[in-house]
Parts: C-alpha cells; structure tokens; sequence
C-alpha cells in the first residue's frame, strides 16, 4: 500500500491532462426534472386550473356587485358655466353650478368622492413629463433646466411655481355636497385630507423651508391657468398647503387614461354620515372653473365604496370566470380526444 | 554608376518588349516614369536581379515593386486600432441602427428616454467585441512577429558573405542559404545543393499535409559547379511569371549576361514553409517574397463566418424592422390625426419651449422618430450579445466533453471558432478529405499471393487487431515495471519494452522549429508519436511473417540449394523474385535511424574479402544452369543460394522464427541482428558458408527508415524485410538489398518508369548483379497488370497451363482482397535479352529527347515495355480506416447528410476506401467520370444524369402508388439502387471551366456519395464553394492536412483533425478534433443540442422582445399616440438586460431536448436541425403572432381591469411589467425540457430579483428619475390584492393557447422528437429497445437498411468484383466489334497522338441477376478512341461518344450487370 502511494506523486508530476473533468456539469449529465406533458399533467393543470379561476372569478364578481357608485356628468348640467369658461377672459368670473340626484338606499362604508375627466390626456408624453420633482421637493433648483417648458418662467423672469403642464392644468372645479333633509340642507363633511398617498404627501412633496409659506414662494409666481398662488390652495390648513396640498398631489399624479377619475374628498363619518351616506336627495354645488368644452372633454363626480378588490369594475371577476370555464372545457375536449385516441397509443404514454 | 543605369534601362525595355511584344511603344525610360513602367512591364513577367552588388540599380530599382517577405495578417495597428474597428462596427446594420437611436434621442423633439440610457446598450456591445477584436488582434501580432523575426542567413554584399537576418529582412533577390531541417522563408530559386547530384530534399508536409521528401533540382547549368556556390559571381537576371497560387506550376528562365538562357521550372523552385531535408546546405535566389509567395497566395484568408441561424436571424431582424416601420406609421398617422382633431389645443398639448404648436403633419413625423426610440427593443440588440454569451457556453461544454477527448494524444476538441456552434447541428454535405481522416494513413500489409496461392498473414492481422491494446497497455505497464518489477523477471516486459521503445527510437526527424508558413508553429509535440518520419510507425513497420510463406522462402532456398528438378522450383523462384520486386520496385528512399534523414545512397562498404562477389556469381552461374529449362528462372536471386547454408542453420532459424511466430513481439529488425548473429557463429559448415559469413560480417546498420512517395510503398518495402528482403540504400543508379542470408545485392537500375495515373503502374529495369540479365520488375493496378500479362490463351504447355491458373487464382484472390477494402497491387516480371533491351533503350532515349509530343512518348515506350510480364503475385494493403469510421459514416448519413469524399489520392484508393467505409455499397452503381475534354464530359453528364432519373422515374411512380396505400406496406418494396460518382480533378477543372457545374451538381444530386480524386487544395475548395453557393446548403469539410485548408475554409464549417500531419488544418479550422469518429457525436449531439438550443432562444428573444414592445406599443393607442411609456425607464431597460435574460441564456447552454444516448440512437433526430424546423419562418411568424397575442393580453387585462379608475400612469406599468415579466418566464419554462437546479434557480431568482430590485429602486427612488419616478409604486401595488390577481390571471390566459397547442402535439402527429423525449423516460433497457424498434420502422420504410445491405452483401460478394478495377480486362476480352476496333487502334503503341482524354466507364450491380455478375462474364463495351490532339471538331466528337454510350447503356442495362465504358 505504501508503495503504491509512493509512487503516485511521481505520476503527478506528469504534465497534466488535458483530458475534460467527468463531472456532471461539464459532461451535461446535471440531474435534470424533465417534465412531460402526460395525460395526467395536462388534464389536472386544466382543471386545476379551471376550478381556481371559476372560484375566485365568482368571489370577485360577488365583491365588485356589492359597490355602491354614482356617477353624475356635469358637463352637460352646467351648459352655462362650460359656455362662460370657454372664453378664456373670462378667467377670472365666478361661475357656480349644483347638480341634484337622489340616493335610493344608503350608502353604507367609506364613500369616497372622485371628480371624474373624460378625454383628458393626462398621459400625453410631453404633458407627463412637465414637471419638476425637484421643486415639488422644495428644492431650489433651477427649473429652466427641467422639463417644465414652456411653463418654467414668465417673460420677465419670474419661475413658476410649480412649474409645468401638469401643474398648470391643474383641476380647480370645488365640489361641495349637500343632504336636503326634510328642506334642510346639510353639508356633507367631507375630508380633503388623507386622499393621497402617504409617502407622496410625507417625501415626495415638500413645502420650501421658510418661516411661512408666502415667503418660501416669494419670487415665484403662479402657474398662468392658476387663480391663487400655490401658496393659497388651502388657506385653512397649513399642512394643506402649498405643494402639499392633497388636490395638488393627486393632480400631479398623472392619470393612465384618458377616461379617469381622481379622489377628491372622502365622506367623514359624523353625525348622519356615521354609517356613510343614507338614502335622500343630495345636492352638488360646483364652482365651474375647469374648462373641458375645447377638448371635447367631460366632467363627472362620483360617489362609491370600495371592497377589498378596488372598485367597481367588474372586469377582473368576469376574465376569471371566462378563463376557469374555458379551461375547464378545454380539460373536457382534451378527455374527450384521449378517450378516443386511446387505442391507438400513440400518445401521451406514461 | 550612370553606366549602369543605361544598362539597366536597356535591359528592362528589351524585357519588356519580349514579355508584351505590343507594348513596344511604351519606351518611356524607366527613370522618368518608374512606376508606370515596370508595372506595364511587369504585367506578365517577373523579373529578378539578384542582389549581390553587381546590379545594384537594376535590383533596387526592380525590388521596390516586389513586396517584400514581411507578412502581415492582423488586422490592426496599435494606432489604427480605435478609428478602424470604430470604422468596420459601424459598417454593421445592427451597430449603426443603434448609432442613429443614440443620435436621434439628442434631439429634443423626439427624445423618449434619457440620452445616456440609449447609449448604454451600443456601449456595452462595443466594448465587448472591442475586447474580443483587440485580444485576437494581439494574437495573430504575435504569431507574425514570431515569423517574421525568425533567422535565416542571407547574403550580404558588403561582407561577401551569408549573414543572419530576419525573414521580413529577406529581399526578392537575395541569396539565401539554408541549412538542414530549416524551413524555407521565400520562394526560392535553387542555385545550388550541397548533394553532389544538385538534389535538394524538401518536405513539404506544411504546404500540401504529404509527408514524403520532395525531390528539387538545382537550375541546369549550375548543378556542374562542384565548388560552392559563388553569389558574388551571379549575374543572371531571372525572368518568371507573376505570382500566382499553383503549387505545381512555374516557369521561367534566367538570362545570363552572353543573352544565353537557361529554363527552369517547379522542379527548382523552394516553396515557402516547406523544410529543406537530407540536404547539408542549398543556395538559392528569393524570386517571390512575403504575402506573394505560393504559400501565401494559397493561403486565402480566413473567412468571417456567420452561422445559418443568424443568417435567418438577420432576414427576421429585417422583418422586424418592417414590423416597427409599420408600429410607428400607426403612431405617427394616429398621432398626427389625433392632434389635428382639436380646433383649439387642450391644456395636455403641451407646446415646445417657445410655446408654439406643431402642425399634425410635422408632429406626426416626429412622433415617427419617437416611435423608433421607443420601440426599438424589437430590434434585439440583446439578442446578439446573448447569443455570444450563449455559444461561449455551448463551446465551454463541447469542449469539455469526455467522448470527444482522445486519449492517445491527449486532445479534446478544440473550438476554434465562437459562433457556429449551432451549424453543427444543421450539416447537409460533409467534405471529407481521405487520407488521415478516414484513414489513419497507415499503409499496412494484410495479405499477399503468391504463385496463385494465397498467404493470409493470419498473425499479421491478429498483430493489427491488438496492437492498439498492446499500445496503450505498454505504456502502463512499463510503467509499472519501472515502479514495481524486481529486475530479474524483467523478460518478458523487456519484449514489451522493446516495443514502446521503438516509437522513440523511430527516426525522428528533427523538424524546424516552425511547421506551418505562416505562423503555424509546431505546438511542442512531445509526443513522439507525431513527430515521426513518414510512414514509419510501428504498425507500419512490423509486419508479422505468415509463417506458411516464410517456410515456403526457406523450402525454396532448400530446393534450390539440392537443385532438385522439380517442376515446384519455379514456385519458389518466383518466391523470392516476389520479395526481390517488393524492395526494388519503388522509388523509396532509405536513411538509417542514427542518422534521421540522412539518405543511404551508398552501400555500406562491403568488406574486401577477396573474391566475394565474383564467388557469387560464378555459384549463380552454377545454379542458373541447373535452372535452365525455366525460361523465367533467370532472375533466381541469391536467397536461393541461401540454402546452401547448412541444414541445421535453417532449421535454427526456422525455430527461431517460430519463436517470432509465437510471439509476435519478435520483429523484422531484430531478425536481421539475429541473422547476422547466427552468419557470425555459424562458421564454416560448407564453402559458400565462408563467402557469406565475409558478406554479412559487414557492419551493417540495422535499422532503416524508408521514406515513400506513398505510404504503399514503404508498406511493401517493410513487408520485404519482414521476409529479410532489406532495401539497404538507393541512388538513382542502384540499389541494394539484402538477402534473407545476409547477402547484399546492388541492381544497377537501367530505368525507371515513374507511376502515373494513366499506365497506372510502375516499373523498374534493372539489372540484375549475379546473372547480368535484364529485369523488368512491374507494380501496378491489378486492372492493367492483368491485361498485360504474357498471353496465355493457347495454353499448350504445361507451363502455360500452370500459368493460367495461377492466373485465375490470383485474380480471385485479388478480387476478395478489393472487397476486403484492401488496396491491390499485382507485381510482375519480365526478363528482357540484351537486343530487345537496347533496342528499347534507344527509342526511350529517342522520347526522352524528343521536344514535341515527349510526354506521350515516354508513355508509350513505357507501355511499349510494360507488356508480356509474368504474374510473380498481388498483395492486398490496408489503409487502416479509422476506428469506427463506417459506423460514423453509416450514422450522419442516416442523420440525412450526404458525405462526400474529396482526396488528393488515386481514384483506385479512395474507391476502395469508400467500399470499405462503406460510403460506397457493393450494390450500388457507380459512375466514374475521367475525361478532359469539354464535350465529352458534357455528354457524359447527359447520360448519366438521363439514366439516373430513368431510374428515379421507374421508382418514383412506385413510390406514389405505396405512398397512397399505405406507407407501411412500401417496406415491400425493393431497395432502391444507389448512385455512387467518382471524378477526378481533371474533370472537375473541365466542369468548372466549362460551365457544367450545374448539370454536375444535379447528377450528384442523385448520387448517394460522390468521391473526387486527385484534386487539388484549390480544387476542393472550389468543389465546397459550388455545392455550398448553388444548393444552398450547410456544408462541413473535414480535413488533416495543409491540402485540405483552403477546403476548410470554405465549408460553412471547417473541422480539422489534428492527427499525423501538422498543425494546418488545425489552425484553419473552426473544430479541431482528433477522430473522425467523433464527428459522429459532435454532430449528432451537439450539433442537435446546440441548434435546438439556439434556435429555440433566438426565437424565444424574438418572442419576448415583441411581446414586450408590444405593451408600450398598445398603450399609445390610449396616450394619443404621444410615445409615453407606463413603464419606468430603468425597469424597462433591466427588464431585458436582468430580469429575463439569465434563463434563456441558461436554457441555450443546458437545455436538452432529447438526450446524447437517445441522439446516437436515432441519428433521424438530425434531420430536425437539418430541415430547420426549429427556427424558420413559419415557426418565426407562428411565435410572433403567439407574441401578439400574448402582449395583447398582458395589456388589456389590466387597462380593462383599471379602466377608469384612479390608477395613475406607472402605477397601471408596474404591474404590466410585472405580468409580462411572469409571462415571458412562465413561456420559457413551458420551452424548456429540462429542469435542472440551475434553471429552477435562476427561474425563481429572476422573479425575486425583479420585485427586491423594484421594492428598493422604488422606495429609494424619489428624484432620482426625473421627471418620471416610479417612487414607492411597487411597494403600493405589492399591498394591492387586485395587483396579486391580476399577476395569476394574465399569464393564465396569456399561455393557455399555447399550453393548448403543447398538449395536443402528443395527440396529433407526435413528431419524432417528442417520441425521443418519450423514449427518455423510459428505463435503458427499455430505451434500447424502442429505438430499434423505431429505427426499424424507419428503415423499413425509406427502403434500404445498412443491416439488410450487408446481408444482400455477402449474398452476392463472391459474385461481384471490386466493381471498378475491371474495365479494361473486360474492355479487351469482351468488347463488342465496335470497341473492338477501336481498342485496336489503342493497341498500336507507336501512334504519336494523345493518349485517351476521357475515359469513363459506368457499372452497376442489379441485385436481382446478380448472378450474372461474375466478372469474366461481364458484358462490356469499351473503345479507347485516340483523340488527336489537335483540332478534333468537339462537337462531333462528343455526337459519337453519345452514340456509343447509348449503345453502352443499352448494353449495360439488357444484360444487367458490369457495364464499362472506356472512352
């Protein structure tokens, strides 16, 4: 034995070989699963398959059914004000406008209250990129570098803020709603706080440092569609204001479709609204500011809960539904070949 | 000085007025206009001043145009390097495509992206191939440079003396010297050899992979001078052709300064990279220097390769453009209309900087420009740095396969070549080079026949068999006796030792340092093995005596030596006439193994032992009267004289030879010791013992190397002296051998009749010492040998009786050598009286000085002698095939590949060979075209051609009406015949140069192999190129030495087989590997694996870069077709460099889709990557519109699901980029057919990489990508269940179809693969047996099973003769009148016309009258028409050929079996 080992380093100091290593790897012998599309594999994915989808295709539909929404165009019912607004001088006049609609039943849960716009491009390349991250950070950045333009400055100099298409275009309809109880007319507590998200309104957007807002916006001015400056959004709430203003938030948040719907307030729960909206006569008052008569565009405001799967879309549960039943019917058509090719066995062997 | 300048001018216009008589006019003096002269001049001419100061102008003046002997091939400079490669990346489409999205984003107005990300991809390619390029720049520098600077020595004309220098130093006329065993740096001129006869011995193995000694000739007139060569006094000037690529071809003259002129040619002429051998010193003149040599001329550069599937690729890539052509019209017309819709821009249009609007027309183009930014991942640019990737993969595994490593050398594969890895998987046509692919090019001698009886050499073959064993054992175990053996039982390992140390002491030619002529450098062979003399090997050499034969040699000695008159005496006369014939006839050169390649052309002095020879010849004198009835015995050689050596000599020797008997470790040479030994103790038991003992005491040296023209030739030579027939030296004016008794013979050779293809034979006149007589000793083609044996019809002697027989014997016996695969040889006899042989002698002479007409001539006083020989015996020689060459053969062309053969050999070796690789059947019909003449070849394609598709047409209605019954039942149906073509390289020039590359091409067709002999490099390349360019295929070339490069590198692949000869084919080569029969795995399995593999990812890139681009595509129809993209830059970008990328790179390295056992098994699954199936168009368009549909649904289920919500812009992205990552994955492991852990790792690992990777770009994120930001997105929707269901569902509906599709493929007409995917699953023995169930089927079915064939074979073998070796024996007996007239006129030697330009003939083997294929019975017409050279109206020429072979055909087929025609 020892002889043996003895001579083994003089082998060893043979050149090397060249001859490849035996291993697995190289030798492509790898342990490999290698999955084959067998009867049994194909009919229990499809069924698997087909009763998952139809399941929870059924659980959603079931979900989305129970959202309560309405829709109200107001487009059309504020004819005067969309007429007063089309002539841009106009800018500066009031134009106020209410809606009226019934609740048969109530709406029990969060009611959230979406302003709606239709064939408004929100997503148009140069429209989602005209903006300054930057500034809405409270950064002091030179905006002529950024997207901004055309909306960075006005001729003489002075920036915009915030600068933009976006920001610049931004919703200004105020919606206000209105229980007629019993010919008493109450106003729905409505939150304008909390509709954004989080760390949008908590990191995204930051005011200026300054000692006010008005001082943190000196030398800026407003954007050229805007009525009040940034710092005027929300002259209650201070930590409202300014770039963190929810509305503002929201709007910057561009939309994805031309067709979309934008939070705008949540109902609060008090008092009559402690279970969400009863049923009754309700009343939307709508100062009319935003023009969407040139671009063919519409105005909707819309009521709705949402459930655990979003809100009223219904598309979700009827893609499943269709999906589990085609599958499933697929699952029969492959039986049904199978049963008939089976005395050939010239397939799906095991 | 001006003097000379006059000179010079005067000279270089009477040149040039000689060389282009109408450029007379064009005297312009050559100072004034020097370049527009010598370039007028030099058109056609080369002229060469030698640079030895004499004419120091004339030779700078002329040199200045001659490039000179530095070589370059890099393709950059160091200072070139950027600007040129820059220069060459951007003249590709791909690059410059993405040089024009760089540029085009600069631009404000359609910019999409940032700048700097739409350069990140072009970047990282750049750099990339920038590296690889640079790296293989660096490479090639290197190998120059090694070349360049080697030394040689040069004359100086300052120092009048040689000095050293380097090759690229070398100018066309320098002198230059050279030593033994250097390699030649120009072409040379030779001007003086140190070999008294002006010979210089080149090896030209670097140059043409043939590994015999060429003879060069020093110029006339300078071989006289027997003083050194003087430089100084050089003063010739020497006139040649321009440069050109012919190896064989040179002409030219050299003035002298009295206008005398001296012609030269090839036979002078030193080769670049050749190696100067046997030869002390050689002077010669430079005539071409550096990238003009031949070598280098004929080493056309590598080509750049581009493997079928990009090829494809790129037509795809085209229709992709096409496709995003029409994706940004719609853009761009939609954009253009959707703005043009609003009387007054709404608050979303936003204007440029200025605040101006765009019209709808201009914004529509520019939205066409931002389409293409935006959309140009459908141009995968990813997809050409994955494939490199990918191949790199695939070469790492192909190289590092165990099975295709080989042992004996050491070697795995090499992979050359990077990126057509996945062609191996698509070959049509195999090019294969014979000799040292097929074959091992190692002659041996199987068997021989003697007298009509046949020596079997049982031993000998048993040797054969069991010497690889032994081989690879002996190393082992000398090994191990070095180690372990005590020394006292060393004997028997010292038998073996013996053995393994032969190899070693083999003459080892010390070969120069550089092998090739470029830069091939000799890797440090260390192997003895390789760096052996010509065929010398063991397995050569020894050759195990049939001991039956050997007793026959003694008994004949014995008889003679009583002089006993029995009639057998002649047998054994012819016995040792026989072996004498073997050593003689040949042209082989003999050096000694202590001194390699130093020729023995002088007999080792015999010692003066007084009277020694005239003792000799007066015994002969004795014996030839004891003889005399026998009018052939007067050849009777000293061997007889061997038994007069006593009784109890023999009879030790014949123990002793049954000692070797036994064991086979005894060996030729060693016998010779042993004789001599014996000669020594022997002393004195009879007078002649004294005279013989003197003779043998000589020192002898005792081992010989012989180096051959052709292997057989020292196959023979080494079979002699295993019978002690020992060719001792030659000079071309004796040679000597040595007798089994030690005796040295010196023949004086009168003549040589050199081998050529048309006699097909050889012969030597020597004469002979001891009874002074005139011998004729002939080798040739049994075909020839056989009609020109002494006419023994009348038979009325017993003698010519006995003759006859043995006759027939032999012919039998030849005939089962040739279906053996054995490559024949007949030697015969003939004895000359003085008269005739003077007679000859003189009209030899006559031809030889005759001007006109010389070579035919010759030819015909050759024939005028090769005619009544004796039949002394045939022998069969085996050009070992490879191990498992037929095997391989048998498996690619059941893999569908059509393989041919093309080979520098004689056309009666390949065929034999490809009988015996059974690339030819016994069955099949071969057609042998050999003509030179345009027409006739022209019409016998016609014919041919017609009659093969008369047979196609009779099979093919057949087929039809089987096919509609039922495919099953065709089995029935009789195996179709087989079409083999064998051409040689004459007629391949007339089909080039005569445009009938097409009807060649469709007539081989037809043809199941087709062999071309004796072509050329050029030939064979040209060969590669027609079928490669005018069939459209993928073609293969396989080859082992320098004659096959240029070969190699037109195929489509090239494989090298680095074996005996070089490292050439090697460097050519995209494949090295060390057997062909590796070939077999190579193609079948890796080849399969690695076109499945690439296709299937090349099409999945397609796929997934559609799909992809397709969301951002369908979002534009809601974004006003305004190029937004939902999804966040980055992750889009990451998308296709990260999160999809590593599992189809993973998937073309590892996947399989069958597995290597199953592969073997059914070599039909090769047709799969042949057909293309996995990849072309239809499966191209099927996969995109499944893309199509796929994007489809990966966008709309989400806008249909968000529709009209609050979802903002990256919000709704992220989960489509999300769904399509899932699906595009889930795709790629529906494609995958194998699951290892590294798929499943790198599955699941991309999936978590995409959502850590976005989890934390997004939440990091918040200005980073202005004035976009996909801040905290991913981490919203990953808290969204709409977001988890959504990510089921999609892929869900995306895939079902497919998934669909999958599952029924097994239902509905399970392709052939996916039953070898079935068949892998089963346990082996399971899966053996399926397969050759399957295989069975098949067979059936396609006709003609390789096992069925056999059978049929052997049924029929005795019957069928090796089918082309007969022509002409039946051509003479058997000819119709027609022929018969006109092979009269073949017979009249002396008429002073060409010899036969064409020469065809046809056979073929109808298995069902099989039995009428006896040979002598085969119908035949032949004629042998003498086609004037002159000025034959073609036309008609090539009429009556058609004429005649009609007849022919007719003939052929009524009587159907061999049919030959002999034009």
């Amino acid at each position: 034995m020892k002889n043996k080992t003895s001579f083994l380093p003089q082998e060893g100091e043979a050149r090397p070989s060249r001859c490849p290593d035996n291993s697995a790897f190289k030798q492509q012998k790898l342990p490999a699963w290698k999955p084959q599309l067998t009867i049994a594999s194909v009919l229990s994915s499809f069924f698997l398959i087909g009763a998952f989808c139809l399941s929870v295709g059924v659980c959603l539909i079931l979900s989305a059914n129970s959202v309560r929404e309405i829709q109200i165009d107001y487009s059309d019912k504020c004819s005067d004000c969309s007429k007063l607004r089309e002539n841009s001088s106009n800018w500066n006049k009031e134009c106020q406008c209410s809606v009226n609609f019934t609740l048969k039943e109530d709406i029990v849960g969060d009611v959230f209250m979406y302003y709606g716009l239709q064939n408004f491009y929100q997503n148009h390349r140069r429209y989602v990129i005209s903006r300054s991250d930057a500034q809405l950070l409270g950064r002091n950045v030179n905006i002529q570098k950024s997207y901004c333009a055309p909306f960075t400055t006005y001729r003489n100099g002075t920036p915009m803020a915030p600068c933009g298409a976006i920001a610049n275009s931004m919703f200004n309809d105020s919606i206000d709603l209105f229980y007629n109880l019993n010919s008493s007319v109450i106003q729905v507590p409505l939150l304008k706080t909390g509709n954004s998200w989080w760390t949008d309104k908590n990191v995204k957007f930051r005011n200026p440092k300054s000692y006010n807002l008005s001082s943190a916006f000196a030398g800026t001015a407003r954007p050229p569609y805007w009525q009040k400056p940034v710092y005027l959004l929300d002259e209650e709430d201070e930590r409202n204001n300014g770039y963190v203003n929810d509305d503002f938030i929201i709007w910057m948040r561009v939309s994805a479709f031309a067709t979309f719907r934008n939070l705008y307030r949540r109902v609060r729960h008090i008092r009559q609204f402690t279970d969400g909206l009863p049923a009754g006569n309700y009343t939307f008052h709508i100062s009319y500011n935003f023009p969407v008569t040139k671009f063919k565009g519409r105005k909707r405001v819309i009521l709705s809960t949402v459930v655990w799967s979003g809100g009223s879309n219904p598309f979700l549960g009827i893609a499943y539904v269709v999906t589990g039943t085609a599958a499933t019917l697929t699952g029969f058509v492959i039986t049904a070949i199978h049963l008939k090719l089976r005395k050939k066995k010239t397939y799906f062997q095991k | 000085m001006a003097l000379s300048v006059d000179s010079a001018l005067y000279r270089w216009q009477r040149l040039g007025a000689e060389s282009a008589p109408h450029t007379l006019s064009e005297s312009t003096p050559l100072l004034f206009s020097a370049r527009d002269k010598p370039k007028l001049n030099l058109n056609k001419r080369r002229i060469v001043f030698p640079n030895n100061g004499r004419q120091w102008e004339d030779w700078k003046q002329a040199s200045t145009f001659y490039s000179g002997n530095r070589i370059q091939t890099t393709k950059y400079t160091w200072f070139t390097f950027l600007p040129q490669y820059l220069f060459e990346q951007f003249h590709r489409l791909g690059n410059l495509y993405f040089f024009f999205l760089v540029v085009l984003n600069w631009f404000p107005q359609v910019e999409v992206f940032h700048r700097e990300i739409t350069m990140l991809p072009l970047i990282v390619v750049l750099l990339a191939t920038m590296i690889k390029d640079a790296i293989e720049n660096y490479r090639k520098y290197r190998f120059d440079k090694m070349i360049n600077f080697s030394k040689t020595r040069v004359y100086d004309k300052e120092e009048r003396a040689y000095v050293e220098k380097c090759w690229k130093d070398v100018r066309v006329g320098d002198f230059v010297q050279l030593q033994c065993n250097e390699t030649i740096p120009a072409d040379i001129l030779l001007l003086y050899s140190s070999d008294q006869n002006g010979i210089c011995h080149l090896e030209t193995a670097n140059l043409d992979g043939e590994t015999n000694l060429k003879q060069r000739r020093v110029v006339m007139g300078f071989s006289s001078q027997n003083t050194s060569f003087e430089p100084e006094f050089f003063q010739n000037t020497i006139i040649c052709e321009m440069p050109n690529n012919d190896l064989n071809k040179f002409k030219g003259y050299m003035e002298q300064p009295n206008h005398e002129r001296i012609g030269f040619n090839i036979e002078s002429l030193l080769l670049r990279g050749c190696t100067i051998r046997n030869t002390e010193a050689a002077v010669g003149i430079v005539i071409y220097a550096g990238h003009e040599t031949k070598a280098m001329l004929n080493n056309s550069g590598p080509r750049y390769k581009r493997s079928k599937i990009e090829r494809r690729m790129n037509t795809d890539i085209f229709l992709c453009v096409g496709l995003l052509f029409v994706m940004c019209l719609v853009g761009a017309v939609g954009h253009g209309i959707w703005t043009g819709n609003f009387s007054e821009h709404p608050p979303y249009d936003v204007p440029d900087a200025n605040g101006s609007f765009l019209s709808p027309v201009l914004a529509g183009f520019y939205m066409f420009l931002t389409m293409i930014i935006l959309l140009q991942v459908l141009i995968p640019i990813s997809l050409y740095v994955s494939i490199e990737l990918v191949k790199l993969g695939q070469v790492f595994l192909i190289h590092n396969d165990i099975d295709l490593y080989d042992e004996e050398a050491d070697l795995p594969i090499q992979c050359r070549a990077l990126n057509i890895t996945e062609d191996l998987g698509q070959i049509q046509y195999i090019f294969s080079d014979k000799t040292g692919t097929l074959t091992e090019n190692k002659m041996v001698f199987r068997r021989c026949t003697v007298d009509g009886v046949e020596f079997s050499h049982k031993e000998n073959a048993r040797r054969l068999e069991t010497h690889k064993e032994l081989d690879l054992d002996d190393d082992d175990f000398a090994k191990l006796q070095h180690f372990t053996l005590p020394p006292m039982n060393i004997e028997r390992p010292a038998t073996y030792k013996q053995r393994t140390m032969r190899p070693l002491r083999r003459c080892q030619s010390a070969r120069a340092h550089f092998q090739g002529h470029t830069r091939n450098r000799s890797l440090g062979r260390r192997d003895s093995n390789q760096s052996q003399v010509a065929f010398s090997s063991t397995i050569e050499k020894d050759v195990t005596p049939d001991s039956r034969l050997l007793r026959r040699v003694r008994e004949a000695a014995l008889q003679t030596e009583n002089l006993s008159p029995f009639i057998h005496t002649k047998t054994f006369t012819s016995f040792t006439d026989f072996f004498l014939a073997l050593a003689i006839c040949n042209t082989v050169l003999v050096s000694t193994a202590t001194e390699p390649r130093q020729r023995v052309t002088v007999p080792p002095p015999i010692k003066p032992s007084g009277i020694t020879l005239e003792k000799i010849h007066q015994m002969f004198q004795r014996l030839k009267l004891a003889s005399l009835s026998q009018s052939f015995s007067s050849s009777q050689s000293s061997s007889d004289l061997g038994a007069s050596f006593s009784a109890k000599y023999t009879e030790e020797h014949l123990a002793a030879l049954g000692c070797c008997d036994n064991d086979d470790n005894c060996c030729a040479s060693g016998r010779g010791d042993e004789l001599q030994g014996e000669g020594r103790t022997d002393i004195g038991s009879a007078s002649l013992d004294e005279v013989f003992k003197s003779v043998t005491n000589s020192p002898l040296p005792t081992d010989f190397c012989y180096e051959a023209e052709s292997p057989d030739e020292a196959a023979l030579v080494y079979a002699a002296q295993a019978y002690s027939f020992t060719l001792v030296s030659r000079t071309p004016e004796q040679v000597t051998v040595r007798l089994p008794q030690g005796t040295l013979l010196t023949f004086d050779i009168l003549y040589t009749l050199g081998f050529d293809s048309v006699r097909k034979r050889m012969s030597v006149v020597v004469r002979h010492p001891l009874t002074k007589e005139i011998v004729v000793y002939t080798k040739g083609a049994d075909s020839v040998i056989m009609d020109l044996l002494e006419d023994s019809a009348k038979a009325d002697t017993s003698a010519e009786k006995r003759m006859k027989r043995i006759k027939e014997k032999t012919q039998k016996h030849l005939d089962y050598y040739a279906r053996d695969g054995l490559r024949t040889l007949c030697i015969a006899k003939k004895v000359l009286n003085e008269d005739d042989f003077q007679k000859w002698a003189n009209f030899r002479r006559e031809a030889e000085a005759a001007i006109d007409n010389r070579d035919e001539l010759l030819m015909e006083t050759a024939q005028h002698l090769e005619t009544k020989l004796t039949l002394l015996g045939a022998t069969g020689i085996e050009d070992r095939l490879q191990d498992g060459v037929p095997d391989t053969i048998a498996a690619l062309r059941e893999a569908g590949i059509q393989i041919w053969v093309l080979t520098g050999d004689k056309q009666e070796t390949a065929v034999n060979i490809a009988y015996s690789c059974k690339l030819l059947n016994q069955r099949d019909t071969v057609f042998t075209i050999n003509t030179e003449n345009k027409e006739t070849c022209e019409s016998l394609l016609n014919l041919t051609l017609e009659e093969v598709r008369k047979n196609y047409e009779v099979e093919k209605p057949r087929r039809r009406f089987f096919g509609i019954i039922s495919t099953s039942f065709s089995a029935s149906e009789a195996p179709s015949p087989e079409f083999g073509l064998v051409i040689d390289g004459r007629t391949l020039n007339i089909i080039f140069q005569g445009g009938l590359e097409e009807k060649f091409l469709a007539l081989t067709k037809h043809c199941r192999s087709v062999l071309c002999c004796r072509s050329t490099p050029l030939q064979k390349s040209m060969v590669v190129k027609l079928v490669r360019r005018q069939l459209k295929v993928m073609t293969l070339s396989i080859g082992d030495g320098a004659n096959d490069v240029s070969m190699i590198q037109a195929a489509d692949v090239g494989i090298g087989i680095s074996g005996q000869e070089g490292m050439q084919a090697v460097m050519a080569s995209d494949f090295a590997i060390s057997r062909f029969k590796h070939l077999k795995k190579l193609l079948l399995v890796h080849g399969h694996w690695c076109y499945a593999r690439l296709a299937k990812m090349v099409i999945y890139f397609f796929y997934k870069n559609v799909n992809y681009v397709n969301l951002l595509f369908w979002y534009q129809f809601f974004c006003g077709f305004s190029g937004s993209t939902m999804i966040d830059y980055w992750q889009m970008i990451f998308f296709n460099l990260f999160f999809t990328s590593v599992p189809p790179l993973l998937f073309g390295v590892l996947d399989k889709d069958v597995s290597a056992e199953t592969l073997l098994g059914l070599p039909e699954l090769y047709k799969n990557g042949q057909n293309s199936e996995i990849y072309k168009l239809s499966t191209f368009i099927m996969t995109m519109l499944d893309a199509f549909y796929q994007s489809l649904i990966c966008f709309f289920v989400p806008y249909l699901t968000y529709e009209d919500s609050d979802i903002d812009v990256f919000s709704f992205g992220n989960p489509i980029n999300t769904i399509s990552l899932l699906t595009i994955l889930l795709h790629q492991a529906l494609e995958m057919k194998t699951w290892t852990l590294f798929h499943v790792v790198t599955m699941i690992g991309s999936v978590v990489f995409y959502l850590i990777f976005s989890v934390i770009y997004n939440a990091a994120c918040v200005v980073c990508n202005p004035p976009t930001n996909p801040y905290w997105i991913m981490e919203k929707q990953l808290s969204d269940p709409t977001f988890y269901l959504l990510c089921f569902i999609t892929p869900v509906i995306a895939l079902l179809p497919r998934f669909f599709i999958f599952a029924l493929q097994g239902t509905f007409g399970a392709s052939l693969i996916l039953k070898a995917q079935q068949l892998d699953k089963l346990p082996k023995e399971q899966r053996d047996i399926e397969i050759q169930k399957l295989r069975s089927r098949k067979q059936t079915t396609s006709g003609a099973s390789p096992a069925s064939n056999d059978d049929l074979e052997q049924n029929i073998s005795h019957l069928c003769v090796s089918p082309f070796l007969h022509p002409a024996a039946a051509a003479v007996s058997y000819g119709d009148t027609e022929s018969q007239g006109l092979s009269a006129s073949e017979v009249n030697p002396l008429r002073k016309q060409t010899p036969e330009e064409g020469y065809y003939f046809f056979n073929r083997w109808a298995e069902e009258e099989s039995t009428a294929t006896d040979s002598s019975a085969g119908p035949f017409s032949g004629h042998y028409p003498r086609v004037p050279s002159t000025v034959t109206p073609h036309g008609q020429d090539g009429g009556k050929l058609t004429k005649d072979n009609a007849h022919n055909f007719n003939h052929g087929s009524h009587r159907r079996s061999v049919s030959a025609v002999t034009l």
